[in-house]
């Protein structure tokens, strides 16, 4: 009978079904889809960030002092010490790998430059543009193309293993140097394959492949500094701590957090004599910038839960008040209170799932275009919002019936069947 | 009569009211945050230091008068620093890079670095002792790296620059992961006095929007014609990636909301309207002509349109500014021009939710909806 009653009131009360269906559906969607945007938020603009420039610097344990005044090292190339190039590899075979989203190895060379005759001093600059490198089985693409996206270049970027080199535009403009003119660098005819322009002070170097340089300075293998961009966990007080200090679980516990302390500790362990350090201008700024607009979009989430329960229970509420006639017939033939709200709980129930279930389908889509859109990537869904976002709408549509229904069951049969109040 | 009709019927008409307010207040807040968001994480970003550097055209020094001239162009909307920086020889005959700054101007400026104690200058005092003939040594800044290499005990030390010899007396140590690790730092009256070199970079961070930013940039150009004014695009663009990004998500995110709360607003005030169409019947079979019934739902769904979106608008703005003070520690600004968006938007909603169920209940003969049909 209890079955039948709802099933019949789900096959003659379509349109308000639907009606009240069509709310929860909408309030699912727009919950799931901010749900899922704000719990993945956080990554993406992490990933944005990283346009910044990289965070972390990998440098030689013995280094002398940097004698370096606006981008040009004063010092002599040979002096101090050097990574090794082939270490580089290792950096994606640390526990955070995934984290790290590309690194960039350094290696300033002074130079003469001849051009038409005239013999000019130079910071040549060797690194990866977008070399291929392979740990493991693993494949991967790194280099200044990724790390420092913000390096134009009219012309074409030299290839790795060429003998193409980049000209700053302020030197270019200098020299009267064109893409595609020849030039001679340190004894060797080279080609311009483009003009660079960053804003810095490569603006006056010169940029080359690593294995250029290296072969210039006459140091196979050698690499001065390394770039590393990797996402990361803002700083807080535990992240600071000595991790000589740490003990245990709680050692682990720092190690396996993608604070910049402990990748950067991961890094020194990962490459042979080597210091890893954070870029204090990058590192500290992007926690900052990363807990402000997580802080706003869970706000604004809260607004976007917040009001969609309110339509829910607001529809909820309309349709049983509509159906108070219903109520009063229904205790005319002695029905108690239990079974009548028991009757409207159930089709609550029934009606908060089917429009959790097709909500949570539509929000999914919807997120999904919001990543694709704003982002350019996929938002992920973890499969553990369906059953939370179930939860909800269930726990929602009953809270925003709970009043009309006790109001309903509250009425006096005579006064409801006469249609008043 | 409407004023009795909406007494009489107070509970309806009180949960109308209510979803109005709530919508107007929900449109409101995310108006308001959408529009002031921009320049509260623009504020953040100027943390990351300088967007624009003025650098002396060819490495030479800037005018002396530079810095006054760059923060005449700022008028507060921004903070500058200069830098002059020399080679310098250590006592055992090692190159340093020595920079003379003002500390005051770096600690707003670059806020990130990692500073064990800065230095204070007493200036008048070292100025009248240096005329005197007795050099005080000059308190400085020493870079992480740095201070290895010339006072691993946090003795005093000196430095030569062209035959000028310095005392310098490590005050703190300075952190940052980049080239001022290598560094030592002395004031900018200290540093000139003992090289005769006046400073070549003013790094300067100025707020506000790209246009606003290249308008600075482009007085500054005029003010200082010996400079080179360049900007710091490494910042400039991942600023305005992100801000971008944000301000997408904000919008689909209000929409997303201003939908929700317009048609839980629709539903209930639909939900109202179709309630009332006993008293719709009657004025019908009494005589009252389709205009007149139109005008009088009309002016009710109005009257609650305008109500909400007022009431609605004063908590929403309460709503942002206390999203603005839990969250960027500043309230968010009221932003006025919010306010007829929101009346407008609302009276359109109201009236929708009026006029649709009228114009279908119009069709119907009185007799049938009086007998509860």
């Amino acid at each position: 009978m209890f079955v039948r009653l709802v099933y019949e009131s789900f096959r003659r009360q379509k349109r308000r079904k639907l009606l009240a269906g069509a709310a929860i559906t909408l309030g699912v969607t727009v919950a799931t889809a901010m749900i899922a945007v704000a719990t993945d938020i956080g990554d993406k603009i992490n990933r944005e960030l990283r346009t910044i420039g990289a965070n972390l610097v990998v440098t030689p344990q013995e280094d002398s002092l940097d004698v370096e005044i606006g981008g040009v090292s004063l010092k002599p190339p040979t002096d101090g010490a050097f990574l090794s190039e082939a270490d580089l590899p290792k950096i994606k075979g640390i526990f955070w790998h995934n984290n790290i989203t590309g690194f960039a190895p350094m290696l300033p060379v002074n130079a003469v430059i001849e051009r038409n005759g005239k013999p000019l001093d130079v910071t040549l600059l060797g690194t990866y543009f977008a070399k291929q490198i392979s740990f493991g089985t693993d494949q991967f693409t790194t280099g200044v193309r990724s790390t420092y996206p913000w390096w134009k270049v009219s012309g074409a970027w030299p290839e790795d293993s060429s003998r193409d080199v980049l000209m700053g535009e302020r030197l270019a403009s200098r020299l009267d140097a064109k893409p595609g003119n020849e030039i001679t660098l340190a004894g060797q005819q080279l080609q311009v394959s483009g003009i660079l322009s960053t804003g810095g002070a490569e603006d006056d170097e010169v940029v080359v492949p690593l294995g250029l340089a290296q072969g210039i300075l006459g140091r196979p293998d050698a690499v001065k500094r390394v770039y590393v961009s990797a996402l990361t966990k803002p700083e807080d007080a535990f992240a600071r701590r000595d991790p000589k200090s740490l003990s245990g679980a709680i050692y682990d516990r720092w190690y396996c957090s993608p604070y910049p302390q402990s990748i950067a500790f991961q890094l020194a362990e990962a490459i042979p004599h080597s210091h890893a350090e954070q870029i204090r201008q990058v590192a500290q700024n992007e926690g900052a910038v990363l807990t402000r607009i997580e802080g706003l979009i869970f706000l604004i989430t809260l607004a976007a839960l917040f009001s969609s329960a309110l339509a829910v229970s607001a529809a909820m509420a309309t349709a049983i008040f509509e159906r108070r006639a219903e109520v009063g017939l229904m205790k005319a033939l002695g029905a108690g209170k239990l079974a009548v709200a028991s009757i409207f709980f159930a089709e609550a129930t029934l009606l908060a799932l089917i429009g959790g279930f097709v909500g949570f389908g539509v929000g999914s889509v919807l997120a999904h275009q919001i990543g694709h859109s704003i982002f350019n990537s996929e938002i992920s869904i973890p499969p553990v919002l369906l059953p939370v976002i179930l939860a909800i709408a269930v726990i929602v549509t009953f809270a925003g019936s709970a009043a009309a229904i006790r109001r309903a069951v509250g009425l006096d049969p005579v006064f409801a069947l006469r249609g008043e109040l | 009569m409407l004023v009795r009709a909406a007494v009489l019927r107070r509970g309806r008409a009180v949960s109308a009211l209510f979803a109005m307010i709530v919508a107007a207040a929900v449109a409101t807040a995310m108006l308001n945050l959408y529009v002031d968001v921009q320049a509260k994480l623009r504020r953040e970003f100027r943390n990351y230091g300088a967007n624009i550097v003025v650098v002396g055209t060819d490495g030479a020094s800037l005018p002396a008068n530079a810095l006054a001239h760059v923060d005449s162009v700022l008028a507060g909307r921004g903070i500058a620093a200069p830098f002059g920086l020399v080679v310098a020889r250590t006592g055992d005959g090692q190159p340093i890079v020595v920079a003379g700054t003002d500390f005051e101007r770096v600690k707003q400026l670059d806020k990130w670095w990692s500073v064990s104690a800065w230095p204070t200058i007493p200036t008048s005092r070292a100025e009248d002792a240096r005329e005197m003939g007795h050099p005080e040594s000059s308190p400085a800044l020493i870079g992480v790296r740095a201070l290895a290499a010339v006072a691993p005990n946090n003795q005093t030390f000196d430095l030569s620059f062209q035959g000028h010899i310095l005392h310098v007396t490590p005050a703190g140590t300075v952190q940052t992961g980049a080239a001022e690790d290598s560094r030592i730092y002395i004031s900018l009256a200290d540093f000139v006095a003992w090289t005769g070199v006046q400073p070549s970079t003013i790094e300067v961070a100025a707020s506000g929007s790209p246009e606003e930013v290249a308008g600075i940039m482009n007085q500054l150009t005029q003010a200082i014609p010996a400079g080179d004014v360049r900007p710091v695009r490494q910042i400039m663009e991942g600023e305005a990636r992100v801000l971008g990004k944000t301000r997408s998500t904000l919008l689909a995110a209000a929409a997303l909301i201003i939908l929700t709360a317009a048609l839980c607003v629709l539903s209930t005030l639909m939900g109202w309207v179709f309630d009332r169409r006993r008293d719709f019947a009657i004025m019908k079979a009494l005589g009252a002509s389709g205009r007149v019934l139109n005008g009088f739902f009309a002016a009710e769904a109005a009257v609650i349109g305008a109500t909400g979106a007022l009431i609605g608008f004063v908590v929403g703005i309460g709503i942002a500014a206390w999203i603005g003070r839990v969250n960027f520690h500043a309230p968010v600004v009221p932003r006025w021009s919010v306010l007829p968006v929101v009346l407008a938007g609302s009276m359109a909603v109201t009236l929708l939710s009026a006029i649709l169920p009228i114009s279908l209940l119009r069709r119907v003969q009185p007799a049938v909806i009086l007998r509860g049909e």
